[in-house]
């Protein structure tokens, strides 16, 4: 699986026209295509700095007021926000907002933390605005892209191992192989999707990225295994693995060396399918609580937040989360949409 | 026929015991022992072994696992562990709720589904056809809550046309006062994707010889567009239908949830964040069996579409 996303990195500095070389070409051709490239790399880009600590990794001080409003709308919004204009004469403060019903608790409960986040300097406004603590909305945004993407990527690395290890066991053996392979399928397909999801957390039980990246990895091999499967049906009567056979070539050879590079394409367009998909499921479950852990912010944990801010006409985190998840998934399809079509040119 | 239905039925018990084994694993032994989490924090060593015995969990696995298929068989979950309701119970009161937002969501967004797509795919390469696909392209990139919570706060909260969540006593009263702003949000989560699909299908059709022969009788566009080309395209339809139709049993987890809607989905939720096994154990597996019983469903559904398709 590394290996073929490998060669679809490395494709630009192959020399032969092989496969891969001629759906780059295609794929330039692509201009939604490329442009929806370029979003999954600056994405991708985003989700390594961050890991590395290069950017917003102090997105965890308290750096403005609590619900600091975004720069470009000035520090005077008053208690209604942007749903209440008329109330743009108030007072101006600049530092808290006396209308805020919770900021005599939040002034205590911030008085009894200490005087270490009192003593630094909290701006009033922040670049996208700040949350409940004052925490700037757009390192958080980073910093939940960074764990929302690597949940849904290492997910659907994990599920299209299995689907293909299945898939190839399956298809290639036949037999009492392909029927255990197909029963184990069908028991995982009759339950829908998110109510195995549901019921695994309840079991597990415990929250962290680590369960979730399981959980979906562990539940949603079953559509990649189907059409790994079917493939390999196809492939193992092929002449070329005739000769394989006839030259010696061990079954594992001709599972792995010989058959898998020829359906690579698919396992990789199912992959780039399975990240939108785990993405999406991943803020589901982080929204209800069965996600990622409480010391950790992904975009559906920021969503979550953001639910009972909006009542309070603070907008801002949510639309972050928002159009920087609508970004990703929608440049993510369209990408997938673009490597099928250079990939399989016979398909339209 | 009834031979086709009787030899599907018994090749569903692989599958159905594969299921129950695999609930009754991840219960078992992934979940852990159930007397501590009942127990909670005050307890001692003689109150778990109470609670153990009378959930029969210090019997061997066989027995445990014979347990649990006598309580399937019978429908007889026991009580919920967290409310003490009768699982039955649970199930008979929260259906018709689950259902009364459903059923007409279901039917609403098919139906605008296959209209809009059916438009699309006749004005195919269009402007009007490239600016549906990238909003429906953009609409599903947006995640179910933010419809949710967007929707709600401006059309509940802000301009007061709906209720913000509840639910009442009667069928009139829930389905016209309370059901509305589910259903359309509902609607709109679904019909982009939906359209997308359809869309794919209609075009696969569109270009037969018999589209042109139907026209070349003469007949009008719309009788084409709605006789010929969508009893053509309706296998794929009722596949996809008939795939959504056990979500549907199960609820819309985050419908319900939001909306305070006492349905399936709702007590799936609460039963998770409870950790009441039994509740979760009840709806997966009949959630399990309708399912199958949908897929045998839909393959005789197909036989009515298109009186070519072999049942073997």
């Amino acid at each position: 699986m590394t290996q073929a996303v490998a060669l679809a990195i490395g494709v630009q500095r192959a020399e032969s026209p092989g496969l891969w070389t001629l759906a780059w070409r295609r794929f330039c051709r692509d201009r939604v295509g490329l442009a929806s490239f370029l979003i999954v790399v600056f994405f991708f880009g985003l989700m390594a700095a961050s890991g590395l600590h290069l950017i917003a990794a102090d997105w965890s001080k308290e750096v403005g007021v609590n619900y600091a409003p975004p720069t470009f709308m000035g520090p005077e919004v008053a208690d209604g926000g942007p749903s209440a204009p008329g109330s743009h004469g108030g007072e101006r403060t600049g530092v808290e907002n006396p209308f805020d019903p919770l900021a005599g608790v939040l002034a205590e409960i911030r008085a009894a933390s200490g005087a270490a986040s009192v003593a630094e300097a909290q701006s009033p406004t922040l670049v996208f605005g700040g949350d409940r603590w004052g925490r700037d909305v757009l390192q958080k945004t980073i910093k939940g892209t960074e764990t929302s993407m690597f949940v849904g990527l290492v997910a659907a690395l994990l599920a299209a191992f299995l689907a293909t290890v299945f898939g190839a066991l399956a298809g290639y053996y036949g037999g009492w192989i392909d029927d255990f392979f197909n029963w184990f399928y069908s028991v995982f397909t009759s339950i829908p999707y998110l109510l195995l999801i549901l019921a695994i957390a309840a079991v597990l039980n415990q929250k962290g990225t680590l369960t979730v990246i399981l959980i979906l990895g562990l539940t949603g091999w079953t559509g990649i295994f189907r059409l790994v499967r079917a493939e390999y049906l196809k492939h193992k009567v092929r002449e070329y693995i005739q000769a394989a056979d006839a030259i010696g070539a061990s079954h594992a050879r001709r599972m792995f060396v010989h058959i898998l590079p020829n359906v690579s394409h698919v396992v990789l367009v199912q992959l780039s399918l399975h990240v939108v998909l785990f993405i999406k499921s991943e803020v589901v479950l982080s929204f209800l609580g069965f996600g990622v852990g409480v010391d950790t912010v992904s975009w559906g944990s920021m969503l979550n937040e953001a639910q009972s801010e909006l009542i309070l006409g603070y907008w801002w985190q949510l639309a972050a989360a928002t159009l920087a998840m609508a970004l990703l998934v929608t440049g993510f399809s369209l990408f997938t949409d673009a490597l099928r079509d250079a990939l399989d040119p016979k398909l339209k | 026929m009834l031979a086709y239905v009787t030899r599907r039925l018994w090749q569903t018990i692989p599958t159905l015991l594969g299921v129950v084994l695999l609930v009754f694993f991840l219960f078992t032994w992934v979940g852990g022992d159930p007397a501590y989490l009942l127990a909670g924090k005050i307890s001692n060593p003689e109150q778990i072994e109470n609670i153990r015995r009378q959930l029969g969990v210090d019997r061997p696995y066989y027995v445990q696992l014979w347990i649990f298929i006598q309580q399937i068989a019978t429908g007889d979950f026991g009580e919920s562990w967290a409310t003490n309701e009768r699982v039955s119970a649970i199930f008979a009161t929260r259906l018709g709720p689950s259902l009364t937002v459903l059923v007409p969501l279901l039917a609403v967004d098919t139906l605008l589904a296959i209209a809009a797509a059916m438009l699309v795919a006749y004005v195919r390469g269009s402007l009007t056809d490239r600016m549906v696909m990238i909003s429906c392209t953009v609409g599903q990139s947006i995640s179910i809550l933010v419809y949710i919570i967007v929707f709600q706060y401006v059309l509940a909260y802000q301009l007061g046309w709906f209720p913000v969540q509840g639910w009442g006593k009667g069928f009139a009263e829930n389905l016209l006062k309370y059901s509305i702003l589910p259903i359309i949000v509902g609607v709109i989560v679904s019909v982009a994707p939906d359209t997308r699909l359809y869309r794919t299908f209609f075009l696969d059709e569109i270009n037969q010889d018999y589209v042109r022969t139907a026209r070349a009788k003469g007949m009008s566009e719309a009788r084409v567009m709605w006789v010929h080309v969508l009893r053509n395209a309706s296998i794929p339809i009722i596949t996809n239908v008939m795939i959504q139709l056990p979500g549907l049993l199960a609820g819309a987890f985050l419908i319900e949830r939001f909306f305070s809607i006492p349905g399936i989905g709702r007590e799936v939720i609460l039963a998770v964040e409870r950790s009441d096994f039994p509740v979760i154990k009840a709806v997966t597996i009949y959630v399990a069996i309708a399912t199958m019983i949908i897929n045998l469903i839909a393959d005789l559904l197909y036989r009515v579409a298109d009186p070519r398709v072999q049942l073997k």
